[in-house]
């Protein structure tokens, strides 16, 4: 037997003597003999730990990424992550445990992610907060779900500017013939074009969503979107970067009814792509439309404060068909991740990441203008952490040219001209990591051989 | 316990960041900044303070580590230490998921020949690793089977059969992906009636969604002709697999009719539940629905090469990247470990260990469907207990004083009281006599001192709850201060 398993040839007499059959072929019966397997799986041979980990060693060392300074974004950031993080989610009573379905051997979780919702509901300028969704982009589809089951409507408006990986995923959420979405498209600087907008929700929409920043990383003014579509009776639902939220106006200040967003960059490693965490936090008299696991405070039988999952009729193990969402296990663990990381960063700490991320990718974009036939594709236009530049040379090219400087120097955007790309700039990256950086584009747009 | 807003007091860190290496740029505009003088109503502690916090939380969880956790369809089996260290392997966790598919080679492969694996296990040809978890899977298999229908000219066909047992996500599911549910019915055997099926398959019949063993742990005996009436009908056949770890190396999905199936990596293949969450719920099908697979989709070329890609024919994305991978490093690593003989292990163990349970607490507990051997887990009543004033709550609720997490409660729906029991196969043969002995014990209470059962829990870090204080007088976030910002 494995090491994962203590029962051995004796045990397994003595319980079948107690189930009364004589072998286990015995407890197969059930199934049809045409169905049981005759020979084994044809999977390669077991390994001990040791050879395992060899082999994980080999795969890791053939994943160059991880080893070149990073300033890709659009959707994952490589930020620092405290040590301390990751010895709480290594403990054994966080992530060996269930759902908290039996709330009074769960207090842990429970009280951790009331936490949670507590720091994303704040953050982000909302009253309330659910449990976490899978990943930012499936947590904006549903927010458009919801907006559609609160509204009653069933056309969807969504900023143009919008991540397309998460544009990708709306669509598939949305997928049938009584939904519409249409784009709201953006003007030449980068910014919302209002006065479609305007033209879009007067023709009746459920909802406006907005990227904030948008996906060039360039922040907008929330307000006129909102008040646009609440004179229309719709929702705004704002996709939100928590990371420039110490910095921006929240988006519930800016009249937001829904917020949703990316966890990932609250403690959580890039992962080549997951497991991430998104969340959603809304109004309270949206409270009941939510998808999702929601925690709420309550009190035990002696008065003592205690947490459980709460407005359990929503959900699909009460609701089924009629549930506001599928949606069963979330990404709870990686929710433990953000309140952990945000309780350590606290106040002064996350506003100085996010301070430090808006100074040193102005810093990398002044630079990189000093480069003869470099110029921005948005003029104007404040960013965040993020910026699109338009480069003499093909932006693919020099990416694959960058690597082998020890860049990855961020994401061609083809659909933006031949030279553009989407670069990313955290407080990981050094002064030195972004002058070498910005000497190397220098070369190679300088049709040097670098 | 005090919150950790509690813990704040102006000035504390929990960090230390370099200082600023570049010059200062222009600011953001006032009209865009940060309301509220910039706050953001984060806590202000030190490190050694919010890990204290985080640490006497936690002990208040019951958890795998620490005891039995026969939670039905859930699989609580242990997950295995090295697995965790492995995912966080700098190369492995440090790759950012959009760089070229050269630069993340290692894990492209492996993804590759985890999907291998899981096509081999379930008898399936096309695999998709990204659905986050088993609902997903689901939204996804449905999704796979409605183009499919759209492909034959069929896009009329919405309905999806179930039966009356299946678990909350599949009619939840169906609803998501603009379908409309149509029950089936279950026989005096607990299985799905062939006629009633026949009678509800037709015309706009989409798929038929089963989760076998079925969620009172039986396996579907008849399954080929369900899956052929189905057929015969035009509609496809889906399987949650759910309750997998039932059927490592003895039996594949793809052979009794399935034309998909999702799996629970966080169930069957021991990756952490990590308290509800993240799992991975990867889609296994047929070659004919594998070409409408998601986006982006990992195919191996020519000269060896593994890369990311898009599928014409795909009905879109699920998630803004590939899939939670480092729950897929996870999965891997488990089946390396054991190869075929150990995954057959697995099962074996995992049905011997439940039928061994479903014997010995049969003379305490009422069993409705006991018609011969149990797959992986089986579901009792507690009728008898109910008619001595002591509800299946209670029963669950006194199990955790004996320290046992409690089985799945009043599900499946078509059993009154209902204790769907699944003890896993890491559980040893000790361990098992002793969640006996609680049982057992409790049956005794119930019959003789039942205010034992019904005031329970009483060794536990809280007493029994009140819900319907928490709907009605909502309090999901800490409430802000007087005088704080904001």
């Amino acid at each position: 037997m494995s090491r994962f398993i203590p029962n051995q040839n004796e045990h397994r007499e003595k319980m079948f003597h107690e189930i009364g059959v004589e072998k286990f072929e015995d407890l197969l019966e059930p199934v049809p003999e045409k169905f049981r397997l005759k020979g084994k799986l044809q999977l390669p041979d077991p390994l001990s730990e040791l050879e395992l980990t060899r082999e994980f060693e080999e795969f890791a060392s053939r994943n160059r990424g991880a080893h070149l300074a990073c300033f890709i974004g659009a959707g994952a950031y490589d930020h620092f992550i405290p040590a301390a993080v990751d010895h709480v989610l290594l403990r054994s009573e966080f992530y060996t445990a269930y759902t908290p379905y039996q709330a009074e051997v769960s207090q842990g979780t429970l009280q951790a992610i009331f936490e949670y919702q507590t720091m994303i509901a704040r953050l982000t300028g909302m009253e309330m907060a659910n449990a976490c969704m899978y990943d930012g982009a499936s947590a904006a589809a549903e927010a458009c779900l919801m907006a559609m089951r609160a509204t009653r409507k069933q056309r969807i408006l969504v900023a143009g500017s919008l991540n397309p990986r998460w544009l990708d995923v709306i669509r598939t959420y949305l997928k049938r013939d009584d939904f519409e979405i249409n784009e709201i498209p953006f003007l030449e600087d980068g910014s919302l074009d209002l006065a479609t907008a305007k033209e879009l929700i007067e023709g009746g929409a459920a909802a406006v969503l907005v990227q904030y920043p948008n996906y060039f990383g360039l922040i907008e003014d929330l307000q006129p979107v909102a008040e646009l579509i609440h004179e229309h009776k719709g929702l705004f639902i704002v996709a939100a970067d928590p990371v420039a939220l110490p910095l921006l106006r929240s988006p519930g200040d800016a009249g937001a009814d829904i917020v949703v967003g990316e966890g990932q960059s609250m403690g959580i490693p890039m992962s080549y792509g997951g497991p991430y965490a998104g969340f959603m936090a809304a109004r309270m008299k949206l409270a009941r439309k939510m998808p999702g696991r929601i925690i709420g405070r309550t009190v035990d039988r002696a008065g003592q404060t205690g947490y459980v999952l709460t407005l359990q009729t929503r959900e699909q193990h009460i609701r089924r068909e009629k549930a506001t969402s599928n949606i069963c296990s979330n990404q709870a663990l990686m929710a433990l991740a953000n309140v952990v990381y945000l309780s350590l960063m606290g106040e002064r700490g996350f506003r100085e990441i996010s301070s430090q991320c808006y100074h040193k990718s102005h810093y990398l974009e002044k630079k990189l203008l000093e480069i003869p036939g470099v110029s921005r594709i948005f003029e104007n236009t404040p960013f965040f952490r993020e910026f699109v530049i338009s480069f003499p040379v093909s932006s693919i090219e020099l990416r694959d040219r960058m690597i082998e400087q020890g860049f990855l120097a961020g994401l061609p955007i083809v659909e933006l001209g031949e030279g553009a790309m989407l670069i990313t700039v955290t407080e990981i990256r050094t002064r030195d990591e972004i002058d070498r950086y910005a000497r190397a584009a220098a070369e190679i747009c300088g049709g040097g051989s670098a | 316990m005090k919150t950790v807003f509690e813990l704040s007091s102006p000035g504390r860190m929990g960090v230390s960041l370099p200082e600023l290496d570049v010059p200062d740029s222009s600011e953001i505009p006032a009209g865009l900044s940060r309301e509220n003088g910039g706050k953001t109503g984060l806590p202000e502690a030190t490190e050694g303070q919010i890990l204290r916090h985080y640490v006497n939380l936690s002990t208040m969880n019951h958890h795998v580590d620490k005891g039995m956790y026969p939670l039905g369809s859930c699989t609580m089996k242990y997950n295995p230490k090295l697995h965790e260290n492995l995912a966080r392997i700098r190369g492995l966790s440090g790759v950012h998921p959009l760089v070229p598919s050269a630069l993340a080679a290692g894990s492209l492969e492996l993804m590759y020949r985890l999907g291998e694996f899981l096509c081999e296990i379930t008898g399936f040809k096309g695999v998709s690793l990204q659905p986050a978890a088993g609902a997903q899977g689901e939204f996804c298999g449905i999704m796979l089977i409605k183009c499919y229908h759209e492909s034959r000219g069929e896009p009329h066909r919405n309905e999806i059969l179930m039966p009356d047992s299946a678990h909350g996500t599949n009619p939840a599911t169906a609803t998501l992906a603009d379908c409309v549910v149509v029950g089936v019915e279950s026989n005096e055997f607990g299985l799905v009636d062939p006629e009633d099926l026949r009678r509800k398959a037709g015309p706009n019949t989409a798929a038929f969604m089963l989760t076998n063993p079925n969620t009172l742990g039986l396996f579907e005996s008849q399954i080929e002709e369900l899956t052929s009436i189905v057929h015969e009908a035009g509609g496809l056949n889906y399987m949650d697999g759910a309750n997998m770890n039932a059927l490592l190396g003895i039996a594949k999905p793809g052979d009794m009719g399935f034309d998909v199936c999702h799996l629970n990596l966080h169930k069957t293949f021991a990756t952490p539940h990590g308290g509800g969450g993240p799992g991975s719920g990867p889609v296994a099908c047929t070659q004919e629905l594998a070409r409408f697979l998601p986006d982006p989709a990992v195919i191996l070329e020519d000269g060896g090469i593994y890369r990311l890609c898009r599928k014409q024919d795909s009905f879109g994305r699920l998630l803004a990247f590939q899939g939670n991978i480092g729950v897929l490093y996870k999965a891997y690593a488990y089946i390396r470990t054991l190869g075929a003989e150990g995954l057959r292990e697995v099962s074996e163990n995992a049905l011997i260990n439940a039928n061994y349970l479903k014997a010995k607490l049969g003379e305490y507990f009422d069993n409705p469907f006991d018609n011969g051997p149990c797959m992986h887990e089986f579901v009792l009543s507690g009728d008898r207990q109910a008619k001595q004033g002591v509800k299946t709550l209670d029963i669950a609720k006194r199990l955790l004083d004996y320290g046992f997490h409690a089985p799945t409660i009043y599900f499946p729906q078509i059993v009154h009281e209902a204790m769907m029991i699944e003890p896993t196969e890491t559980e040893s043969l000790e361990d098992l006599d002793a969640f006996i002995a609680a049982m057992v014990s409790i049956s005794g209470e119930a019959a003789e001192k039942p205010y034992l059962v019904t005031d329970a829990p009483v060794n536990t870090p809280v007493l029994r709850l009140d819900e319907v204080k928490a709907v009605k007088e909502l309090c999901l976030v800490e409430p802000v201060e007087e005088g704080d910002n904001p």
